[in-house]
């Protein structure tokens, strides 16, 4: 049901994840994942090893958060992030690249994993894994199936339906042994005995690959999946995948499923095998003005500015930075905000390509309802936030919409739909939250 | 490089836009167009170009002098409407009339309501119902299609299928005389027989629609919905009683219907959003047409029954919603 085709403009499909050095100084933000900010464990003037624990997630929902680098924490200070805000952050100055002990740093496959349930839920959360593919929901809260209700299928989400994206589909391609490694683990921690991967059908040889690679690994199936954005999203992976759908605001364990990232499978993999902690990430830095777009590894805290020199450098007559991809990604206003664990791409527009189309009556063409993957009607809610009618935006399902800008991207008039929505969850969500006390 | 800009997401948008997808539609009327030109001639050529001059002309009078908002004729929607307009008049109408419908149509149909995108009626058929109501006799005065014809007025006249059927029973005349009066179905089909400018030839018209359908203009919806409705509803009185009622063919390639269901009921904003209102609103034309063609006083009830329907597209909104996600639990 609905979706879109944006052109898919994956310009570093072929590029090899090649390895950033650590730049001079990290920036690592204490708010990197959904939930609580995690609590400094450090103080100014310390010295850190490279992958020891800097900050512990406390709260119930929350993660820990390690040294990317080793060097001398210089202070926590006010940072601006990602989201344009200022947030607490732990700056260290990089000194050499010493790792801190009990990390294995071999390169060879472990596949076996000895370890019950328990000590793997508690080895994802000691190493602060969080979901990869965005949301960056803490991992080992997800491995914990709430009471009462039964995990069946794990589904892992190799789909990267976002144009311009293509960490997860070169992560597939080079550490494909590794990933399935994690699946298993994964699944053992959930007491699941089938995992399904899914991955677009525009990315033939990662499917090939980790079919190819799934023969000996029980009850781990990959499927190719329609190009569609948004494909790769929680609620509509599993409607293509199992035909389930989750009600409307339900969890996916609602219809027995637990989703995770191909990318999170890999960190899993790494955290219980490994014993490393979540320090790095594969970032595709990308755009159709960039000299060499690229995938790199680059350790949590790396300002984007250095992402762009890697890439080439910025182009002349970039218009626009975007943390993320061009349908869900958020435009930068600071090019030395630092990398952090949700960050899976750089966008560069350029000045053309920055501008929306201007903006003109609706002309009642309905393919914004057509396009929209939640079934909701985006002309009709635009207005009913506009105008600040949230009951009736409560009783036409506003909350279900996840943002994924469908709905903008396909309107002829270039209204600003979404926009509306946005301000009219915001207003909605605190009317709901006040009302239940 | 200058400064950043920061706006929401996305940051891709459709090349689609309103001015391209009006420019869409027009191209797809170029078939329907050149058949009507080769059966009526210079006359249609004529109807047409006064019914498109007239459309803008109004548009932009009424945006400059009364509205004074920003003038949108070169989005194309009016051209459309001048278009339609002429597709739905006999090539023989006196200019001066048409330059009446035409104004009635951007006036009272489109421009009343705010403009583009706001109106609830189909503005050409506003005008056409007009026309028909102020102006009954030189509405349904016929010119007989001829080749490459040079005459503007006084052609020779002649009745539509429909006319000949619903005129000849209420001279109770047989109902076997009247079917060997009317043209074959390949005349039927290719648009060889009496009607208004654009409305004649099924297969011209059906060529667009694949266009639009094909584009993404408009969706199979509406016109199948009301195609399919008024052929089965047809289809049933010609089984129950096959003389005294022509079959669902006859009906589907004859009068409005073909023009009706392809870009009048389609039109944008005066159909619903949502595909299950839209094939209710589609199957509503369907019958209300084949109501009054079977037992109404007039032989068309296209226009009529599109109007009707435009009127109830507000209720059909409301109550027939998108199927949403997760609204029935599958386990599937």
């Amino acid at each position: 049901m609905g979706g879109v085709h944006p052109p898919e403009n994956k310009f570093a499909e072929k590029a090899s994840i090649e390895v950033l050095p650590p730049p001079k100084t990290v920036f690592i933000p204490l708010s990197q994942h959904l939930g609580v900010p995690a609590v400094p464990v450090v103080e100014k003037g310390d010295e850190v090893k490279t992958g020891q624990l800097i900050a512990k997630g406390e709260a119930f929902i929350s993660a820990n958060i390690h040294a990317s680098v080793s060097g001398k924490v210089v202070k926590i200070d006010l940072v601006t992030d990602s989201s344009g805000y200022r947030k607490k952050a732990i700056v260290i100055q990089v000194e050499g690249d010493e790792w801190a002990d009990g990390i294995d740093l071999d390169i060879p496959l472990v596949k076996e994993c000895q370890l019950g349930r328990e000590q793997i839920v508690q080895k994802i959360n000691e190493n602060g894994i969080v979901g990869l593919g965005g949301a960056t929901f803490p991992s080992h809260v997800k491995m914990m199936v709430p009471t009462g209700k039964k995990a069946e299928y794990l589904i892992i989400n190799g789909v990267e339906c976002e144009p311009c994206l293509t960490a997860d589909h070169r992560l597939m391609l080079e550490k494909g042994e590794e990933i399935l490694a994690g699946i298993s683990i994964q699944m053992k921690a959930l007491e699941v005995d089938k995992a399904i991967v899914g991955i677009e059908a525009n990315k033939p040889d990662a499917v090939e690959h980790l079919k190819n690679l799934a023969g000996p690994y029980p009850g781990i199936s990959v499927e190719a999946l329609e190009v569609k954005y948004p494909q790769g999203a929680e609620k509509q992976l599993i409607k293509s995948l199992l035909g389930r759908e989750v009600p409307s605001g339900k969890l996916p364990i609602e219809v027995g499923c637990v989703v995770h990232n191909v990318g999170t499978s890999f960190a899993v993999y790494e955290a219980v095998q490994k014993n490393k902690p979540l320090i790095e990430r594969v970032v595709t830095v990308t755009g159709s003005s960039l000299k060499k777009p690229v995938n790199l590894w680059v350790r949590i805290g790396t300002p984007v500015i250095d992402l762009i020199e890697a890439a080439g450098g910025l182009p002349e007559d970039t218009g626009k930075v975007i943390n993320g991809g061009p349908m869900m990604g958020k435009a930068l206003n600071d090019l030395n905000v630092p990398v952090t664990k949700g960050t899976s791409g750089i966008l560069v527009l350029t000045d053309e390509q920055a501008h929306r189309p201007p903006e003109q009556h609706c002309i009642r063409c309905g393919r914004c309802v057509t396009v929209c993957p939640m079934g909701l009607e985006p002309y009709l809610l635009a207005i009913l936030s506009d105008k600040k009618r949230l009951e009736e935006c409560e009783q036409e399902r506003l909350m279900d919409c996840m943002e994924c800008g469908s709905c903008l991207y396909i309107c002829p008039s270039g209204r600003p739909l979404l926009d509306q929505m946005r301000v009219g969850k915001t207003r909605l969500g605190k009317l709901i939250r006040e009302r239940s006390g | 490089m200058g400064k950043l800009t920061v706006s929401g997401s996305p940051h891709f948008h459709t090349e689609e836009s309103v001015s391209k997808i009006m420019y869409g539609v027009i191209f797809s009327l170029i078939p329907a167009m050149l058949v009507s030109f080769y059966f009526f001639g210079l006359a249609a050529i004529v109807v047409t170009l006064t019914a498109v001059v007239s459309c803008m002309a109004f548009e932009y009078l009424i945006q400059k002098y009364l509205i004074r908002g920003p003038l949108t004729i070169f989005y194309g929607s009016a051209i459309i409407t001048g278009v339609l307009l002429a597709f739905n008049v006999p090539a023989n109408l006196p200019l001066g009339i048409l330059v009446i419908g035409s104004a009635v149509a951007i006036g009272m149909g489109k421009m009343t309501f705010g403009g583009l995108g706001k109106n609830p009626f189909n503005p050409a058929l506003v005008g056409r119902v007009f026309l028909m109501i102020s102006f009954p006799v030189q509405m349904t005065t016929y010119p007989r299609p001829t080749a490459f014809s040079t005459q503007l007025t006084d052609a020779v006249t002649g009745p539509t299928p429909l006319t000949v059927i619903k005129d000849g029973l209420s001279r109770g005349e047989k109902f076997a005389d009247l079917l060997a009066q009317l043209p074959d179905y390949s005349n039927l089909l290719l648009g060889n027989i009496g009607g208004s400018v654009g409305e004649v030839s099924a297969i011209a018209l059906l060529l667009g629609g694949l266009y639009m359908l094909i584009r993404k203009i408009i969706s199979w919806h509406i016109p199948m919905a009301y195609l399919g409705s008024a052929a089965v509803f047809s289809g049933i009185f010609w089984l129950i009683s096959p003389e005294t009622y022509p079959d669902p063919v006859f009906h589907l390639l004859t009068g409005g219907l073909m023009l009706g269901a392809l870009y009048m009921a389609t039109d944008y904003s005066t159909s619903p959003m949502a595909p299950r209102g839209m094939i209710v609103f589609g199957v509503g034309c369907g019958l209300l047409t084949m109501i009054i063609r079977l037992f109404g006083a007039y032989p068309e009830g296209v226009a009529f029954s599109i109007l009707i329907m435009n009127a109830f597209v507000p209720l059909i909104n409301k109550g027939f919603k998108p199927k949403r996600f997760g609204e029935e639990i599958k386990n599937g």
